[in-house]
């Protein structure tokens, strides 16, 4: 699998017209089900870009490689602040990693 | 789903793709001129879409100090043998740092030192933290007022034979089909990925390097409408990082990582020490690899294990901002960089722009060969090594010209029978009899390209014997485009991808046909004339399809002297 749609956090995106995973794809690959939760329609077709991750405005999505047991605890995910991206990794011991990188300089949004 | 509605749109500038190039072109066009109409049409959404969807660590082509347009035309010419179009690249090269100033002040942060200079990473790189780049020129774009039309796939040209008049599109959301009529198109979209079996296959079939939306529609329209595209064998093959197809340069640019073989020789330096050794051709850091491969010394690794902890940090920072995947395949796999050294390979070849040359012919102002279409970045042929930043330069300069010829041109709607016929092709592949769907077309495509094109299998290698096999394998196979079937709108938008890179494969083959030389090593070996042949081949192969023969007919085009270019 390439992403991880926790069905117990996703909500959806409420009454958005389209979740914002969806609306974002580049490779239109995700819609919202009957549940009203995210999904993606092939696992096989997704590229890990991460879009999706960075997107997702409760964290419900984990980047996975496809090559990952789907079991194990190892994880990416990605937040998007203001002007910085934080990025939490976790490996197979539990040992998380954080990165805080400096996304934009603020200026687009003047 | 057999009757879909209608939307008709008309505008001055029609840029199709938005991207790099795309959003570039667009914003340039309103600042030369406010009042004019201009519609992006974008198959994804610009926030994300194409190549630049992860982000972007580093600028690869910038004049960094000391460095002049001139060095940069020769240093691209020398890593290309000799061809290229000067003119294109020497204009790229003088656009440069004027772009990535611009970029930077629309939001795009730039490593500094701490004098306030730029990073660099070699003469023509450095380093952006560069996640967000995307939506960075998104937001510009919007500031702009240009009208974006998202989840609108472009399927063809609207073509009276003359001039083109726009474009037609299908909406994968709403599931309408779009006539945009315009003054002046310029198409800016990606190169061509899927062409070749992925090297990785089952769920990981699309991480590849490239992003795998990109699948040369841009070029398929202007083949079937009979533009004259250059250089489609100077095929790309990126020397990738195992497993996750993520970018070596981010590790190997601008650092002291060595390449190594299995047996820990630095092989570079032991044995292609005739071609430059560590200083090699970019090209050369590949077919050495492969090579080795082949020697059976491989697996080649980069030696990550002289980082410093402080190193180490850093690399999974910048792979963060570019290809987050790899920095999770370590924290997967139980080991960092500096534990243990990173396995590198070839990946399928790609037909692109922006790295190589294979693109619409082109004059110094974008102009293709069909009036009323403009082509910039991956999608444009002639300039390699242009990236991100040579993209927008070329956004800009076709922008300019565009916005010069509206003034001349009368918008004129083509009439109603071609457009009911754009949108029986595109209705018809919800109607396949027998039901092929495009996944299992594809494999056969690509099975085909791999085998007998010179895919990863064939060690990427040519001979006209297995050409003439795959142009007639893939001739056999279009036959059945026909039967393809799609059960909904994503499923059809994957149907006409699929069509464009039958088009796209059948001038590719041709043009590895009558190529009958080896130019580029590890791009281009064909084993049957596997040298460098300058006294008939230092020039280059360009192409127009013909529709009514189905038939791709090669054009030899000289090179021209440098002092035939007007450097302006």
């Amino acid at each position: 699998m390439s992403i991880f749609i926790n069905k117990n956090v996703c909500n959806g995106c409420g009454k958005l017209k389209e979740t914002l995973c969806e609306r974002i794809c580049p490779g239109d690959l995700l819609f919202r089900n009957a549940a009203h939760k995210a999904e993606i329609r092939s696992q096989a077709d997704c590229w890990t870009c991460g879009a999706c991750v960075k997107a997702c405005p409760v964290q419900a999505i984990d980047l996975k490689l496809p090559s990952q047991i789907l079991k194990s605890n190892v994880s990416l995910r990605a937040q998007c602040k203001k002007q910085h991206t934080v990025w939490e990794i976790r490996n197979g011991n539990g040992i998380k990693e954080e990165f805080v990188i400096p996304a934009t300089t603020g200026n687009e949004a003047k | 789903m057999k009757e879909i509605s209608t939307v008709k749109l008309d505008t001055d500038i029609l840029i199709i793709g938005g991207g790099a190039a795309g959003c570039m072109a667009a914003i340039e066009a309103k600042k030369l001129d406010q009042s004019i109409k201009c519609v992006v049409m974008e198959k994804a959404h610009i926030e994300r879409s194409g190549c630049l969807a992860m982000g972007l660590n580093a600028i690869n082509a910038y004049l960094t100090t000391g460095q002049t347009p001139e060095t940069y035309v020769k240093y691209v010419k020398d890593e290309f043998f000799g061809i290229i179009r000067e003119d294109l690249v020497y204009s790229i090269a003088k656009g440069l740092n004027e772009s990535v100033r611009q970029v930077e002040e629309l939001g795009l942060p730039v490593e500094k030192d701490q004098n306030g200079d730029y990073m660099s990473r070699g003469k023509s790189s450095i380093r952006i933290y560069g996640e967000r780049l995307k939506p960075i020129l998104a937001a510009a774009v919007n500031r702009a007022n240009v009208k974006v039309l998202n989840r609108v796939v472009a399927t063809n040209f609207i073509f009276d034979g003359e001039r083109v008049r726009g474009a037609y599109g299908f909406g994968n959301r709403d599931g309408k089909f779009y006539v945009v009529h315009a003054k002046v198109v310029i198409v800016t979209t990606g190169g061509a990925t899927r062409l070749y079996k992925p090297i990785k296959t089952g769920d990981a079939r699309n991480t590849t390097w490239y992003c795998p939306w990109n699948v040369g529609t841009g070029y398929a329209m202007g083949i079937r409408i009979g533009a004259e595209m250059t250089s489609f064998e100077n095929r790309f093959i990126p020397l990738r990082v195992k497993g996750v197809n993520a970018p070596t340069g981010t590790i190997a640019q601008g650092s002291d990582i060595r390449q190594r073989n299995a047996l820990g020789e630095e092989y570079l330096e032991e044995r292609y020490k005739h071609l430059g050794g560590r200083k090699c051709l970019s090209l050369y850091r590949l077919l050495a690899t492969l090579q080795e491969e082949k020697a059976g010394r491989g697996p080649c690794y980069l030696d990550t294990t002289c980082l410093s902890v402080e190193e180490e940090k850093k690399l999974k920072e910048v792979y963060l901002n570019m290809n987050p995947a790899i920095v999770l395949l370590w924290a997967n796999e139980g080991y960092n960089p500096r534990k243990r050294p990173v396995e590198i390979g070839g990946m399928e070849p790609v037909v692109i722009g922006g790295h190589c040359q294979a693109g619409y012919w082109i004059d110094g102002e974008r102009r293709t060969t069909i009036s009323g279409l403009f082509a910039a970045g991956d999608v444009a042929g002639g300039a390699p090594k242009k990236y991100v930043s040579g993209a927008w330069v070329e956004g800009k300069i076709a922008a300019k010209a565009a916005v010069e010829e509206i003034g001349k041109i009368e918008l004129l709607h083509i009439n109603g029978e071609e457009v009911n016929k754009e949108k029986e092709r595109i209705v018809c592949c919800m109607n396949g009899r027998e039901g092929i769907s495009p996944e299992e077309l594809e494999r056969n495509l690509q099975e085909i390209m791999d085998e007998y094109a010179g895919g990863a299998t064939a060690h990427y290698e040519l001979t006209e014997s297995k050409l003439i096999i795959a142009r007639k394998k893939v001739k056999e196979l279009e036959g059945k485009l026909g039967l393809l079937s799609a059960g909904d709108k994503h499923g059809l938008v994957s149907c006409l991808e699929l069509i464009d890179r039958f088009d796209v494969a059948k001038v590719l083959i041709e043009h590895l046909i009558y190529r009958k030389e080896t130019r580029w090593p590890g791009f281009q070996i064909r084993t049957d004339f596997p040298e460098r042949d300058d006294a008939n081949w230092l020039g280059f192969v360009n192409s127009v399809y013909d529709p009514v023969e189905d038939r791709v007919i090669i054009i030899k085009r000289a090179l021209k002297k440098e002092n035939e270019y007007l450097y302006k």
